[in-house]
């Protein structure tokens, strides 16, 4: 009876947190993705030029009559400017996001074939950068200080390292000279193998330095020094203490290093000719084909979204220290 | 003692200044060289970028744009220290040209990014409640584009080229320096240091002028020298892409753009220009971590 | 110390970091139902000497020991698996600040069943039960839910017991407790401390590490007194206490400021270059008398912070105080009694919610700042960490420049007599003046923080924890310091602490807080030698005494 009573004095406060973190998240998640519709809209017409063109590939495509006048009828770009931008907002929120241009194809059916290959790239980036980071952190942590050094360095020259760069790199030492490895991502899992890999290392390297400082840390604290007092091995500090407190700042990085890998998987799905959001971006960007630049900007802003909330999700859970706030 | 909580308010962890592996105690002079290494190491990298920047012509043997056939695709060696490419042009000297387009490019974009960074994180830092929510609302839509996502809608937008890299590239890095500004001034205006200074009767605005502001803009230098090896990377990155330098500029990211055609007849046309990214960006994490250590203390 | 065979002997050990000895030739034994406090001021050695029994000594140390038996068993040069098989099952080891010696992701619990789990075969829920068992045997209430928490759930005394629990698991014979209570409020920390006694006397060992010689001096049998890595004095708690040989020994002794009367100096020796004290015990009636009324005063003054957006809990409630001339008024509460709030007001940082704060009679709390920023020279401050207050590009001379000057200039050298005259004043070599303030000792930076808040003539000074941080004896010296200087320059004194002894002996007045309220206030000595209120009563009896025969 009283347990009951002190459980609803507790659950009642953390309902109310909890939804009010909730909306708090669900809002800020609508304000960036308006901020980003928004800004494109107005940055288009805000270069000088017909917006007709601007939106059908700039001066240089030199886009036909019929093309224009189809792309201002499209955009309701005879209208005043407020009924355009509350027009293109009713469409983008009812998740009409157009044609592209280059492609002709509704934005919508090309972001649904394109967003399969980058996730799966970037998740598995992801995992196989976690692992890295972590194997560093312990193998740095187990050989004392020139262990520490070595794995400084690899680290800062690993998080130093572009994309672009590595990704020759690998092509030239797997592909072209031992042929190992297709230079070119096929649906293969070998295919797989490079890009990965290249998408991995710089963010082993940023997350390494993270982990391994809050690991040396965690190895020298207080209550290390007590588990080592009860007769707990040093394997046994590092499993049971120490690698938790590691993955903390991997967690709550995580939200950034999944955008980093949506940046990187521009250049490595362009280098490895491997189809994805990233690529499909930059040809988009090249022929200025603003209705699926919009599109996949928003894309990834909402995925940023949802992976931020995710990560703040799962830090609460990793860590009991962290009170809403 | 209170929890250690890590600091991972910002988005970059390599904004996060870590102190420097200390020294072994008790240490004899080679052992407090063998500590400096990575320091001297870098240190001297950067001179030697910042040299050829300057003055090319001392550093580099031949004429960067001087097409020669004859030596086409030649490999690394005597003739040519590191190669040429497709068109005879000796790589060396084209990577020594290169780090002036390449440095001002970086250095432009990172004093772009810092004072974007530094007009919102004051503005946050020191304004009302109100105004900083809103300034965090901004910086959250700007990570939303993370990296070069940011940088490619701009480029869209605004079309490709020299300037507009600049200012993409800062674009891009602002919101990881803003939030730091943030935090720095937040944490000084609440400091001590302040109630002391209050106490001792100095008004709010000579607080801010003889206390935050000197203490909060000393890690601006050490973010301006970790930014510019990272801007270097992301310029490099759009000029791969063919969305920066045009093609024969000797900028390194155009030169790597150029010899990924030919990366199975002449890897050193993509391996060096690579390399003096890779050691500008690491020398400058390395400099910029000592200085944030020294000035930490 | 009849009985023949030692549960730990010590015999000349020594531990280096390369080729620094931090611990020489010490030597000590400890037989079944004994308590040995090894007492030491910071850098003496006495962890170390503890972590080393236990194999622990860190990366780095090299330790030699003519002789190192636990329980009869020669433990030097035992291999790190045999080491474990000693620590948690015959050696527990409790380790001071208890939030950060229970890992702050794990479950309590969990952190108990690890020592169970390392050494004994019980079954998970022979050990579940054993882990509940213990902690209410260290007089946690609700342990089925405890066991369930983290440390940050629980409060410091409860993490504390938690810690005991686990360090006392598996009945071990010897017990090494390193500054067990010296996070902990006194109330607190009396009761930890009558905990380890009753597991003492269950037949333990216990080795007992500490600063605070007055803190150990109730549980002790016999104490070791450690100096820059040596045992400088070893002897009875009785011979230690009443005693002292050693003139370290008497100097700590002297130190603690618990039952010394007002004035009493506690440090030894006058520091070299400091000015004769001119001692004019007339001259302080003499300035009451000229000014009757008090120089600060709070009227009912209260706060409240909000928490979480919503809820706001008061800080503090209806407080009034008097601060009369040439006086000190001292504060003492336990944490979470408001003091340091009570301080911020009382400083014109803090606007009260209700209640007034008034200034040589003057309005003080409800002008606004730019008004009260022109007699902000007659109202100085100092604090527990005088480093943070300190701008950190600012050389000690560059200090006390830009304090003298009204803020207008750095530049020592337009300052540089009126430096050298305020650092002699508070006992640091002039020489001091071009050196940066992190290159000072805790006793010199406060002394430092002492000079900077004199610099432009107050009359009052707010003092908030201004010893807390410091050793004893150099806590003995800052005191006299602030007792000096308020002779020589009749200040009146807001002390604030959470040491009642120090209160004790600084304050002519005290006012004790709890929760936000004032529970009793008065002279110091009708206050604490007839309290009328239950809590200064439990304060009292938690605060530590050196009477002897006291020894449990």
């Amino acid at each position: 009876m009283s347990t009951s009573t002190i459980s609803r004095q507790r659950l009642a406060p953390i309902l109310g947190r909890t939804a009010r973190w909730v909306l708090g998240k669900l809002g800020g998640g609508i304000f960036v993705l308006w901020a980003v519709a928004t800004a494109i809209f107005f940055g288009i017409r805000m270069i000088p030029g017909d917006p007709a063109e601007a939106i059908m590939g700039g001066p240089g495509s030199q886009a036909s009559a019929e093309a224009l006048a189809a792309a201002r009828a499209e955009y309701g770009l005879d209208q005043p400017l407020y009924v355009q931008y509350f027009s293109q907002l009713w469409r983008l929120a009812t998740g009409d996001m157009g044609t592209s241009y280059s492609l002709k194809t509704p934005v919508a059916e090309v972001l649904g074939e394109l967003i399969p290959p980058t996730l799966v790239l970037a998740v598995l980036a992801l995992v196989v950068a976690w692992a890295l980071a972590l194997v560093l952190a312990v193998l740095s942590t187990r050989s004392g200080a020139v262990g520490t050094a070595i794995a400084s360095g690899l680290e800062i020259v690993s998080a130093a390292v572009p994309h672009f760069w590595l990704a020759s790199v690998l092509i030239m030492l797997f592909a072209t000279a031992l042929g190992w490895l297709p230079p070119v991502s096929t649906s293969t899992p070998a295919g797989l193998v490079l890009p990965v890999i290249t998408l991995a290392l710089p963010l082993a390297g940023f997350l390494g330095q993270v982990m391994r400082d809050t690991m040396a840390r965690a190895q020298r604290s207080a209550f290390a020094l007590s588990a080592r007092a009860r007769g707990e091995s040093e394997i046994g500090v590092l499993l049971r203490h120490s690698l938790r407190h590691a993955a903390l700042p991997g967690i709550a990085l995580s939200g950034w290093a999944f955008g980093s890998l949506l940046s990187g998987a521009v250049v490595v799905e362009s280098i490895f000719a491997r189809p994805g959001l990233g690529r499909s971006l930059l040809s988009a960007v090249t022929a200025r084909d603003i209705p699926l630049v919009t599109g996949v900007a928003l894309i990834s802003a909402a995925a940023y979204v949802v992976i931020m909330a995710l990560s703040d999700i799962a830090e609460r859970l990793a860590d009991p220290r962290i009170q809403a706030s | 003692m209170s929890t250690p909580k890590p600091q991972l308010s910002l988005g970059d962890p390599l904004l996060t200044p870590r102190p420097a592996p200390r020294a072994p105690r008790g240490g004899g002079r080679m052992r407090r060289i063998v500590a400096r290494l990575p320091l001297i190491i870098s240190a001297a990298v950067l001179a030697f970028f910042v040299l050829s920047a300057i003055a090319p012509q001392i550093l580099a043997p031949f004429d960067p744009l001087a097409i020669n056939p004859v030596d086409a695709f030649s490999g690394p060696g005597a003739g040519h220290l590191l190669g040429t490419d497709e068109s005879g042009r000796d790589i060396y000297s084209r990577i020594i040209h290169g780090s002036r387009d390449s440095l001002l490019i970086g250095a432009a974009a990172t004093a772009i990014g810092l004072f974007l960074a530094l007009v919102l994180g004051t503005i946050a830092g020191f304004g009302s409640r109100w105004m900083d929510s809103w300034v965090g609302r901004i910086l959250e839509v700007l990570f939303s584009l993370p990296g070069l996502l940011l940088a490619l809608v701009f480029i869209a937008l605004a079309g490709p080229g020299v300037g507009t890299t600049v200012v993409a590239v800062g674009l891009t890095t602002a919101p990881g320096y803003a939030r730091m500004i943030r935090v720095q001034i937040i944490a000084l205006r609440s400091s001590p240091m302040v109630e002391a200074a209050t106490v001792l009767g100095r008004s709010p605005a000579r607080i801010l002028t003889t206390h935050i502001l000197p203490n909060a803009l000393a890690p601006i230098a050490v973010l301006g020298t970790l930014g510019l090896g990272q801007a270097v990377v992301w310029a490099a990155s759009l000029s791969f892409l063919g969305l920066g330098s045009p093609p024969p500029a000797p900028e390194w990211g155009a030169m790597l753009s150029a010899g990924r055609t030919y990366l199975a007849l002449a890897w050193w046309m993509t391996f060096f220009p690579g390399l003096a990214i890779v050691l500008v960006a690491a020398a400058s994490t390395v400099l910029s971590r000592t200085l944030s250590a020294g000035a930490k203390r | 110390m009849s009985n023949p065979t030692p549960i730990l002997q010590v015999k000349k050990l020594s531990v280096a970091f390369g080729n620094s000895e931090v611990v020489s030739d010490v030597s000590f034994t400890l037989t079944p139902g004994e308590c040995l406090a090894l007492v030491g001021e910071s850098g003496s050695g006495k962890s170390v000497t503890a972590r080393s029994l236990i194999g622990l000594a860190g990366p780095g140390s090299t330790v030699h020991a003519e002789s190192l038996e636990i329980g009869g068993r020669d433990v030097r040069g035992l291999s790190q698996r045999a080491w474990r098989t000693i620590r948690g099952a015959q050696v527990g080891f409790i380790l001071q600040d208890a939030l950060s010696s229970l890992d702050p992701l794990r479950l309590v619990g969990k952190e108990i069943d690890d020592a169970l789990r390392l050494h004994s075969t019980g079954s998970g829920s022979q050990r579940a039960a054993r882990v509940v068992q213990l902690l209410e045997s260290v007089g946690l209430d609700d342990p089925v839910t405890r066991a369930g928490q983290r440390s940050g759930e629980l409060s410091g005394g409860m993490r504390q017991r938690a810690l005991i629990a686990s360090a006392i698991a598996l009945d071990p014979m010897l017990i090494i407790a390193d500054e067990p209570t010296t996070a902990l409020d006194a109330t607190i920390a009396a009761a930890v401390l009558d905990l380890l006694g009753t597991l003492r006397n269950s037949g333990s060992a216990m080795l007992l590490i500490s600063h605070d010689l007055a803190a150990v001096a109730s549980v002790a049998d016999s104490i070791a007194v450690m100096q820059d890595g040596r045992i400088v004095e070893y002897g009875s708690r009785d011979q230690i206490l009443y005693d002292p040989q050693h003139p370290y020994t008497r100097a700590l002794l002297a130190a603690v400021p618990a039952g010394k009367p007002r004035f009493t100096k506690l440090s030894p020796t006058v520091p070299a270059n400091s000015s004769p004290v001119l001692r004019a015990p007339e001259a302080t009636p003499d300035l009451t008398s000229v000014e009757h009324s008090p120089v600060l005063v709070a009227r009912g003054l209260s706060k409240s912070f909000a928490v979480d957006g919503a809820d706001s809990f008061p800080a503090v409630s209806h407080v009034d105080f008097e601060l009369h001339p040439g006086q000190t008024l001292g504060v003492v509460g336990e944490s979470g009694s408001g003091k340091t709030t009570t301080a911020r007001m009382a400083l014109g940082l803090l606007a009260p919610d209700s209640g007034t704060v008034t200034l040589f009679g003057e309005p003080w709390s409800s002008i606004p700042e730019a008004q009260r920023r022109a007699r902000r020279s007659s109202l100085g401050a100092i604090y527990q960490d005088p480093l943070a207050s300190f701008d950190p590009r600012l050389s000690t001379g560059a200090l006390l420049a830009d304090a003298l000057s009204q803020g207008s200039t750095r530049n020592p050298r337009n300052y540089r007599d009126k430096i050298a005259e305020l650092l002699d004043m508070v006992g640091l070599d002039p020489v001091l003046a071009s050196r940066n303030p992190t290159t000072l000792s805790g006793g010199q930076r406060q002394r430092l923080a002492i000079a900077r808040a004199l610099a432009p003539n107050p009359r009052v000074l707010i003092c908030d924890e201004p010893v807390s941080a410091l050793d004893v004896s150099v806590q003995a010296q800052v005191l006299d310091l602030l007792d000096e200087l308020q002779q020589r320059l009749g200040l009146s004194y807001l002390l604030i602490s959470h040491d009642l002894s120090v209160i004790r002996h600084m304050s002519d007045q005290v006012v004790v807080m709890r929760a936000g309220a004032v529970m009793e206030s008065g002279a110091t000595e009708l206050v604490f030698s007839n309290p009328q209120h239950e809590y200064t009563r439990s304060l009292l009896a938690a605060a530590p005494t050196m009477v002897p025969g006291r020894s449990a």
